[in-house]
């Protein structure tokens, strides 16, 4: 369609010329579609949402009042909000570190040697691919506190057999677990890639140094030269895990008594089940703001990955 | 590498695929439970194969209850909508930011790595409203509109662009073709490989999206296939394992078929984009 009528014009050579420095008007029209997209999907939502959280909006009202910083106020006296972050956190917490480490220790062990490389990387990477809904329906199942496996396993050794997802005191927890099992494929990968970029000439020269056990080389060579790596991997897991929805929503919906509320599901049911979205907008923020925090470190650490090169 | 004897690497092997048993474990039952019949899943026995077989009653249960088809086509529509939006939209711009000198350049790219930052559930009330407003809430319009910018597309492209050589942009102009020409005859054709990786990426998060159908669908028939499963849950299939894993397997095999089928594409397309979360 326009393209007929632009590359008549452009049999034009003075104009070709002028082209090969850029020809502002085709480059912003190129361009439109994505900008007017990015106006109306990203950034005046962006700026509503900034607007709406100093507000006492509720969804359906026919007006609404700017009440400055009530709503981060409120937050402080709402004890759903102040369960939300601390279950937001311990199950960072309990995520992050046990997700890299397990990884970490499954990518050396999947790199010592040469047989069943893919097939390993691609049985821990399922996880990822899959329907997280679906998927947390499963261990629902196999945590099921009378008829699921674990229990079962747990009986026929005489261990305790809580209730994974119906306890507060073990609610958490099992979420935990299943986030792990969620992202233990994805920093797998990301620590493959960082040890296939050791080079071989340092494992020689540790053994030189008289590193012999496969122990020492790891502590010499591959834990220092994995060091950015392993901070890049930090905050991606985090920025991962403190979007935890699909298996809270799915599994617990926050409970028993708020111990899985977690911070979008607080978001959720502020904005979309109680249509406060003033507040809802006001934690939206405090959401942000962690987020945007995280991603602040990760630009630090990008800066270092490149004098590590 | 040299391989070492089999006797030498057994701990290594053990070790793996005790782990991979782990991750394998959901998978496993969920396959064995679907095809067991109700008082065999009551039982709490850890065999996996069923005494009686139960395949017909609990897929036909699956069947009759919910339009799980309709679900998957939901899924595909919604899916395939957005891939086609984002990459219609992103490749002219990513093409302009990479290879055109304009005046806004740099505050156009700036504007995209601010995108970048912003979680896409941070939006969701502003775009909710909007929505409503334009009476557009239970619309395949609802579920794949605020899709259709993809910041980390246009970065990702622009990367990509960068590399292509300018004496073969230059080459086309002087040919005669034009701007447009050039993206859709040019750059399209050499931008597959990136491209690939940004649909198994785009793809794998809709597919597994629930936050935002949640709030958008209400509708049965426009659910997509996490709603469908969490419709089906709390409706008909409360403690009915048998049934419900059924379905579940249902939604979750198409994915993980295309991944099996070609695993180191989706393990590049992920991680490699997956940097966006």
């Amino acid at each position: 369609m326009a393209d007929v009528a632009l590359s008549g014009s452009a049999l034009n050579q003075p104009r070709l010329a002028r082209r090969m420095g850029g020809d502002a008007g085709i480059a912003w029209l190129l361009a439109l579609p994505a900008i007017l997209a990015y106006l109306a999907m990203i950034l005046l939502p962006l700026l509503a949402v900034l607007a709406l959280a100093f507000t006492d909006y509720e969804f359906g009202a026919r007006s609404f009042h700017w009440i400055g910083l009530a709503n981060f106020a409120d937050m402080l006296s709402d004890r759903t909000f102040a369960a939300s972050i601390r279950n937001t956190v311990i199950y960072c917490l309990f995520v992050a570190p046990l997700s890299i480490g397990i990884a970490l220790g499954l990518a050396v062990l999947i790199e010592a040697g040469s047989r069943g490389k893919a097939l390993y990387r691609a049985v821990f990477f399922l996880p990822v691919v899959s329907l997280t809904v679906a998927m947390a329906t499963a261990w629902q199942y196999l945590l099921h506190p009378s008829i699921g496996p674990v229990n079962a396993l747990l009986r026929m050794v005489g261990a305790g057999t809580p209730n994974w997802l119906g306890s507060s005191d073990w609610v958490i927890v099992s979420l935990g677990f299943i986030g792990v099992w969620e992202n233990v494929g994805f920093n797998l990968v990301l620590f493959l890639a960082g040890l296939t970029a050791i080079p071989r000439e340092l494992y020689a020269a540790s053994e030189i140094d008289g590193a012999r056990s496969g122990w020492s080389k790891f502590w010499l060579v591959t834990w220092p030269m994995l060091g950015p790596t392993m901070l890049f991997v930090i905050i991606i897991t985090m920025t991962r895990s403190i979007r935890v929805f699909d298996t809270v929503q799915t599994l617990t919906q926050g409970g028993p008594n708020n111990a899985s509320e977690v911070l979008l599901r607080t978001i959720y049911q502020e904005g979309f089940h109680y249509f406060k979205f003033g507040y809802s907008a006001a934690i939206t923020l405090v959401f942000l703001v962690i987020v945007l925090g995280l991603m602040l470190i990760q630009t630090r650490l990008i800066d270092r990955r490149v004098h590590y090169g | 590498m040299q391989t070492r004897p089999l006797i030498n690497d057994l701990p290594r092997l053990a070790l793996l695929s005790l782990a991979a048993l782990v991750v394998l474990a959901p998978y496993i039952w969920m396959v064995a439970v679907s095809v067991k019949p109700q008082d065999e899943v009551f039982k709490a026995s850890l065999s996996l194969i069923p005494q009686k077989w139960a395949l017909i009653e609990n897929y036909g249960k699956v069947l009759k209850t919910i339009p799980i088809w309709t679900y998957i086509v939901n899924g595909l529509i919604v899916c395939f909508g957005i891939l086609f939006f984002q990459v219609l939209f992103a490749v002219p711009a990513a093409y302009a930011l990479a290879k055109l000198n304009f005046r806004g350049r740099e505050l156009v790219f700036g504007f995209v790595m601010l995108g970048l930052l912003i979680p896409y559930q941070t939006t969701a009330l502003p775009l909710y409203l909007g929505i409503h407003q334009l009476g557009l809430l239970n619309s395949y319009t609802a579920l794949i509109a605020p899709f259709t910018c993809s910041v980390f597309a246009i970065f990702l492209f622009r990367q990509f662009f960068r590399a292509i050589p300018d004496d073969l942009i230059n080459a086309a102009r002087i040919d005669g073709m034009g701007e447009f020409s050039i993206v859709w005859r040019v750059i399209v054709p050499n931008a597959v490989p990136a491209a690939t990786a940004f649909a198994i990426f785009s793809v794998v998060a809709h597919w597994n999206d629930l936050f935002w159908p949640l709030i958008v669908i209400q509708k049965g028939d426009l659910y997509t296939p996490a709603m469908g499963i969490l419709a089906f849950r709390s409706v008909e299939a409360g403690e009915d394992y048998g049934a419900l894993m059924a379905a579940a397997l249902l939604v979750t095999a198409p994915l993980v078929l295309a991944f099996l089928f070609a695993q180191r594409r989706f393990i590049e397309g992920i991680t490699m984009t997956g940097l966006k979360g």
